[in-house]
């Protein structure tokens, strides 16, 4: 993955960068020493890394501001960081830029249980928001599955999901307000405590713009009241067709679950030989896990088995106790572990049209015999995101990059079936090149006037998202 | 001007000389008055419908009662209820799909699922310059670039002409049951709302009319369920009174989300706020006739002609629009309450992007000086 070359006046300017951040942020929140600056060389696309020229850990809206203004009056690159959790290098730093994280902002500044709001710090962990609320009952919904350790900044960036937004929705849905820092340091209040913020939706914009138009600090989120319980069943069956059929005749019956994963052979037998959570051994497995009272979860389980039984399936089983979901989720929980115990892996994240289901899986299988590769599939099937998992040695030479090409391959595949390249994981550096094969090129143009508007210098996150030669011209007028 | 294909819409846009008023089926008055009217009602169609898969796409033009007797026929429909404003305004025409996204047209249970733009997921549209664009897909997830797709919804005609868009929909409720509780004064009955959409019982929908002193809430689903959550919520709010309850409700979330109560005479605003603050905002107002939804946080008021409702409320956490006046108060009031200045300043940019002759809908979300 090719990175512009780092702007060499700005590498030689680190000094006076340094001592400008320094005379406004406290002594800690400024780091510039080479050895601790290489903790942010990377996020979860480890296979990429560069330490940024300087890294400032800011812990207010207004220490935020004053940092962007000075890299803004001086010309110089910030990439935003929540957690770092990426994977698609959506907070990978180049030699030339100032990283700026918000880990620090961690609080929560208010909870409005009457009115199921929640007003947090953008770097607090997703999990600790639900940790914030859950004495009252209540939950946030988008769970991805970095949510121990990914923050709402990430989040919001990314337009994160999880596995159960078919019922609750992704990021944006629950997102109600922030308190965002433009580039020249400007403060925007966006949203609040209220359903639909007025004007244009300049919330839905930000939400999954990759922190390319503002560094956001505050959000309020919409909390929800717990259900009352949920319990899954584990349905398998001897193809992905038949599985896929069972998909789209869940849903076609009226009854909504809150998640519908999906694991296919090669996912099951590695994650059998990991965690022994005593699937059968198929070619596809279903989870579906539905909520609420125990009553209405018996009624729904039976309407789902009823339609599950006319598909002969060679395995079913309802949970009756919590034990047996948590032996049902095991497999699935640890399916990512289970892979990379087999060797380096990468994670993709198409999207598909659910009626596509068992086609792509067949074009799948054929590429990964082509190149060589095993491929595990993993995914929520429910609402057509794929997470297929390439296998790979990064040690042995080339085999990155034949890993690379097939994914590509499969990203491309998904756009040709009517789906697109990533349906929670975002474009950052992994997808951006691919952005052409989705959207002509002024598609591609009205995207970038948008952040024109927002960063009319290009200086935030800048190589992200866009084709390189795309966003050329953008970028070097900007410098 | 009512083209038959978008390429003929695109051309008529990169032809046009001066400002346009983009027009679906009529029945929500969008534009201010100026400009040659440009309807997309001869852009009609379902173009796909896979009820497996619970997406749709449909060009804009297309009404919507046809799109809802598609759904029906897979006992599916659009979750988040829009609003039919024909009574409120007394205007005749037909919705449409593309008018409906346009102005992100929601209703009831829009508390419990979310509002039209949540379930969008891709739109074409025609720009300013007569560029044909398309932004998001016809996927359930999908972070694949910047979201255009809920830019343009609720952006009433003023960043492009909408041409086409794809929904997600969901199946339609089994059944469903309405605990009816009168005499609640309102921070009260805002209160029991609360308590409700606070429970597990998956409240959708919460709603208060102030005239008529009646406050109702609504739970869908399999017929067992909702008898179990509606006698719950009898146990959980029966500090508040003895509620009601009714199984034919069809009638009556119709009303809430028409805001039947408030037709006729007099101008109307609709307030969005935090849930709890509704009743004293609405309490800022003299002569003001309120209809909670949303569990309080919408408020639908109705104030004699010419109100500057705005004023009356001073500044608030949300948002006031202008929906039913005479043109005048319309130009003297704005339809839209303007942003903060930097969010002004962001939605100025955009427009100068999206449509740089200021010829959509000149003026209705924004004034700006030296428009066409």
């Amino acid at each position: 993955m090719e990175m512009p070359t780092p702007d060499a006046a700005i590498v030689a300017s680190k000094a006076q960068i340094v001592a400008r951040l320094r005379a406004v942020l406290p002594g800690d929140a400024v780091i510039c020493d080479a050895a601790e600056t290489r903790a942010y060389e990377c996020d979860a696309l480890a296979a990429y890394r560069c330490a940024p020229l300087a890294v400032v850990l800011p812990r207010s809206t207004a220490e935020v501001s004053a940092a962007l203004r000075v890299c803004h009056e001086m010309g110089v690159p910030v990439v935003p960081r929540g957690a770092g959790t990426s994977l698609a290098g959506g907070s990978l730093p180049t030699a030339d830029c100032v990283l700026l994280g918000v880990a620090r902002m961690t609080d929560v500044i208010e909870t409005d249980y009457a009115s199921r709001i929640i007003r947090v710090g953008a770097g607090r962990t997703n999990l600790s928001v639900t940790g914030a609320v859950e004495e009252h009952g209540f939950f946030y919904a988008p769970d991805p599955s970095s949510q121990l350790a990914c923050a709402i900044a990430g989040n919001i960036a990314m337009n994160s999901g999880g596995a159960h937004c078919l019922k609750y929705g992704v990021t944006t849905n629950n997102l109600l307000g922030v308190t965002m820092v433009q580039m020249d340091g400007t403060v925007t209040e966006i949203g609040g405590a209220y359903l639909d913020a007025g004007g244009l939706d300049l919330l839905g914009l930000i939400c999954g713009s990759e922190g390319q138009l503002g560094v956001v600090t505050e959000a309020t989120l919409r909390i929800l009241p717990k259900p009352e319980g949920a319990r899954p069943m584990l349905i398998g069956y001897d193809s992905s067709e038949v599985a896929g059929a069972c998909v789209s005749d869940i849903i076609k019956a009226g009854v909504l679950p809150v998640a519908i994963e999906f694991m296919d052979r090669p996912c099951i037998r590695a994650t059998e030989a990991f965690a022994h959570a005593g699937y059968p051994d198929c070619e596809a497995l279903l989870i579906v896990e539905v909520e609420g009272s125990p009553a209405e979860i018996d009624a729904q389980l039976d309407i789902i088995e009823a339609i599950a039984r006319r598909h002969d399936p060679v395995e079913l089983r309802q949970s009756a106790s919590p034990e047996e979901s948590a032996r049902i989720w095991l497999g699935r929980k640890s399916a990512f572990g289970a892979m990379g115990q087999l060797g380096d892996y990468m994670c993709l994240d198409g999207t598909i049209p659910v009626s596509q289901l068992p086609f792509v899986l067949r074009r799948i299988g054929e590429l990964s015999e082509e190149f060589g590769l095993k491929v595990g599939n993993v995914f929520h099937a429910g609402d057509g995101n794929m997470h297929p998992l390439i296998l790979y040695d990064a040690n042995t030479p080339g085999q990155q990059e034949l890993c690379e090409d097939l994914g590509a391959e499969i990203l491309k595949l998904c756009v040709e079936v009517g789906g697109c390249l990533t349906g929670e994981h975002g474009v950052g550096i992994e997808k951006r090149d691919l952005m052409a094969v989705q959207y002509a090129p002024e598609d591609l143009e009205i995207q970038m006037a948008v952040k024109d508007v927002f960063d009319p210098g290009w200086l935030l996150n800048p190589a992200k998202v866009f084709p390189l030669g795309s966003s050329a011209a953008r970028r070097m007028a900007a410098e | 001007m009512r083209p038959e294909t978008e390429a003929e819409l695109a051309r008529i846009v990169s032809d046009a000389r001066g400002p346009l008023a983009i027009r679906g089926g009529g029945t929500r008055c969008a534009a201010l008055g100026t400009g040659e009217v440009l309807s997309t009602g001869g852009l009609g169609g379902i173009k796909l419908y896979e009820p497996g898969a619970l997406t749709l796409v449909v060009r804009a033009g297309t009404p919507l009662a046809e799109v809802q007797i598609a759904l029906e026929a897979e006992a599916q429909s659009l979750p988040f209820e829009p609003m039919d404003h024909r009574g409120l305004l007394g205007t005749q025409g037909t919705p449409t799909i593309g008018g409906m996204v346009a102005a992100n047209v929601s209703g009831p249970r829009r508390i419990a699922v979310g509002a039209c733009r949540d379930f969008l997921l891709g739109v074409r549209f025609v720009d300013g310059t007569g560029r044909v664009l398309k932004n998001g897909g016809r996927v359930m997830k999908n972070v694949t670039g910047y979201d255009l797709t809920r830019l343009m919804a609720g952006s009433h005609g003023t960043l492009g002409v909408i041409t086409e868009v794809s929904l997600k929909v969901l199946p339609a409720p089994r059944a469903s049951l309405t605990l009816a509780l009168g005499g609640l004064e309102d921070v009260r009955a805002v209160a029991a709302l609360s308590a409700a959409l606070g429970s597990p019982y998956e409240v959708s929908g919460a709603a208060h009319d102030a005239v008529a002193a009646m406050t109702r809430i609504r739970v869908e689903g399999f017929e067992a369920s909702t008898v179990y959550r509606a006698e719950r919520l009898q146990a959980l709010l029966a500090e508040f009174g003895v509620w009601q309850v009714i199984e034919d409700d069809a009638q009556i979330w119709r009303d809430v989300r028409d805001v039947a109560a408030l037709r006729g005479g007099g101008d109307v605003w609709r307030v969005s706020a935090r849930p709890t603050e509704g009743p004293a905002l609405a309490a800022r107002v003299p002569d003001a006739d309120a209809i909670y939804d949303w569990g309080g946080g919408l408020i639908w008021m109705r104030v004699p002609e010419g109100t500057d409702l705005r004023g009356a409320l001073g500044p608030f956490g949300g948002h006031a629009t202008l929906v039913r006046a005479a043109a005048q108060t319309r130009a003297r009031l704005g339809v839209f309450q303007p942003g903060a200045p930097p969010v002004a300043a962001l939605e100025a940019g955009l427009r100068a992007r999206f449509d740089p002759r200021g010829i959509f809908n000149p003026g209705l979300m924004a004034r700006r000086a030296g428009a066409a």
